[in-house]
């Protein structure tokens, strides 16, 4: 920032009269692009089904209570479904998810030109194709069921656990690194007693909080066919079970204010 | 003994670092290397065990040139040069005892070090090491849990763990009150001479360099200006390393604020000399 002289004395200014004016410029942008982007998205809409949306409401809202309660005793075996899911997708996309982070990780990666793109690719992609797809995918590939369900999970659970890992990794104290290998430590050596004990407490707090994320995802993964209770939500909605539905929103809905409270309980044991 | 002979650092397309450094030490000697920040002090003592590569240049230690050295046989030359440093750099979330222990990583198996089984006599030495620097009771402590000068204290126990023939020392006393910094060099300085260790002290403090080490190398612009016994470090000198500065007052001001044998004899209580 230039310091003008005024009046005979310095005046500072935080921005120039120039980036002030492209400042306004961007935001009157911005503000046209949103209108347009508004046009746009409403061209196709149907007033008059927006107009009645709050009857439309009020009247599914009416015939989903009361919850039948006793829909409830069917439920628990489908949750345990979803929560095993939940539990070993994450496991398994842990399981990769390390290695894939120490390659991808500028400081611990052994090649910078062929394996850290390699990795890199692998979580990206991941993360790119969410839950249900990959498990619209895996329904075709090895069949219904929960099987599909833990591999979709653990898919997705890759580029999240992956990507937060290896900045973890990437943020290390490399003193501690630098001391380690003045000792003539081997580079296993340097990774387990340098980088593990740095990035253990992120990694426990990645893992536990993609399980929280996890159980959530779990629930819908039946609506393909990726066992859980989503085969239980899209039956009741195919035949209009609303007080059916109802219950199973409630039930998940407990399971996930459930699941957050044990990761946050667990994250703040570790850290 | 160590010998540097026209040691080089560029960095990639940057000016460079060190030019042309030759430096013999003998065993047993402690060597202060005093100069700005950004001449060339820091770059000069990692290229010792290269964990910055020298552009051109040799350094041997015992007449074995670590500059020609394979990984493996660097690995092998590293567990006999100590290095202590600036922030400590210790591994804040291992305990103190892995943290000494750590020393003989070079010198055990990786199955052994990953399920913490090491030698019972390397647990007697870090043991004793520990005792040495006043640190007995805290074996079991995570090294997070420590003051300043007791980690620094954990960093010359792993150090000596390594039983090393030479010591690098980076800053040891930057990060530390005044207090603290004394004692630290003066235990370093201490174990040299009970060891015979050969030793190259990174400082900024050139009162406390001229009070502990033997010999004093100058640096400026990444080439030695000054070589010679602390004695020697007069006004001239001192320009030639840091520029024009009034460092009579400097020394006056010192010489106000000598050390009382006070100060020695509470430390001596306190088992830390």
């Amino acid at each position: 920032m230039p310091v003008p002289a005024g009046a005979g004395r310095p005046v500072w200014q935080h921005r120039s009269t120039r980036a002030r004016l492209a400042g306004w410029f961007g935001w009157l942008m911005f503000v046209a692009l949103f209108v347009l982007c508004w046009q746009v998205m409403t061209k196709d809409t149907i007033w008059s089904f927006v107009l009645d949306a709050p009857q439309q409401a009020a009247d599914i809202g009416s015939r989903m209570v009361p919850p039948r309660w006793s829909y409830l005793d069917r439920l628990w075996w489908p949750l345990w479904d979803t929560l095993n899911i939940a539990t070993l997708g994450t496991l398994l996309g842990t399981v990769i998810a390390v290695p894939v982070a120490f390659l991808a990780a500028g400081n611990t990666t052994p090649s910078r030109l062929a394996l850290r793109p390699l990795a890199l690719l692998v979580i990206a992609s991941s993360r790119s194709i969410n839950s249900l797809i990959w498990a619209l995918l895996l329904v075709t590939i090895i069949g219904p069921g929960v099987l599909a369900g833990i591999v979709a999970i653990g898919f997705r659970s890759i580029g999240f656990v992956g990507k937060l890992l290896y900045e973890a990794i990437e943020e290390i104290d490399a003193g501690a690194v630098e001391a380690i290998e003045a000792t003539g430590a081997s580079r296993w050596q340097v990774i387990d007693y340098a980088i593990v004990p740095q990035i253990l407490p992120a990694f426990a707090g990645i893992a536990v909080f993609r399980w929280d994320i996890n159980v959530r995802e779990a629930t819908v993964l039946g609506l393909v066919g990726a066992g859980g209770i989503g085969l239980q939500l899209q039956a009741s909605l195919n035949v209009l079970a609303w007080p059916q539905v109802t219950m199973i929103f409630l039930l998940i809905l407990a399971t996930v204010v459930l699941s957050e409270l044990i990761s946050a309980k667990v994250r703040h044991a570790i850290i | 003994m160590l010998r540097i002979e026209g040691l080089s650092k560029r960095y990639r397309a940057g000016v460079p670092v060190l030019r042309g450094i030759t430096l013999e030490v003998p065993a047993g000697q402690v060597v202060g290397v005093i100069g700005p920040s950004g001449a060339g002090k820091s770059t000069l003592i990692r290229c010792i065990n290269r964990l910055v590569e020298p552009t051109t240049g040799r350094v041997s230690l015992k007449d074995i040139d670590i500059t020609a050295l394979s990984r493996r046989r660097l690995r092998q030359a590293r567990r006999r040069i100590g290095m202590i440093f600036q922030e400590f750099a210790l591994v804040e979330r291992l305990s103190v005892m892995e943290n000494v222990l750590s020393g003989r990583l070079g010198y055990v198996p990786f199955w052994r070090s990953f399920t913490r089984r090491f030698p019972q006599a390397d647990i007697e030495a870090a043991f004793a090491l520990l005792d040495r620097v006043g640190l007995s009771d805290f074996a079991d402590q995570r090294a997070d849990a420590l003051s300043g000068g007791q980690r620094q204290r954990v960093g010359i126990a792993r150090a000596l763990e390594q039983n090393p023939d030479m010591l690098l020392v980076d800053e040891p006393t930057a990060s530390l009150d005044p207090r603290t910094a004394r004692q630290i060099m003066r235990l370093i300085r201490e174990i040299c001479e009970e060891r015979g260790l050969l030793a190259l002290i990174n400082i900024h403090d050139v009162l406390l360099a001229q009070q502990f080490v033997q010999r004093i190398v100058g640096l400026r612009g990444g080439e030695i200006v000054f070589d010679g016994p602390p004695a020697g470090l007069n006004e001239a000198a001192l320009t030639r390393i840091y520029g024009e500065e009034d460092w009579t007052a400097m020394r006056r001001a010192a010489d106000d604020a000598p050390e009382t044998g006070e100060e020695r004899s509470e430390e001596r209580m306190a088992g830390l000399i």
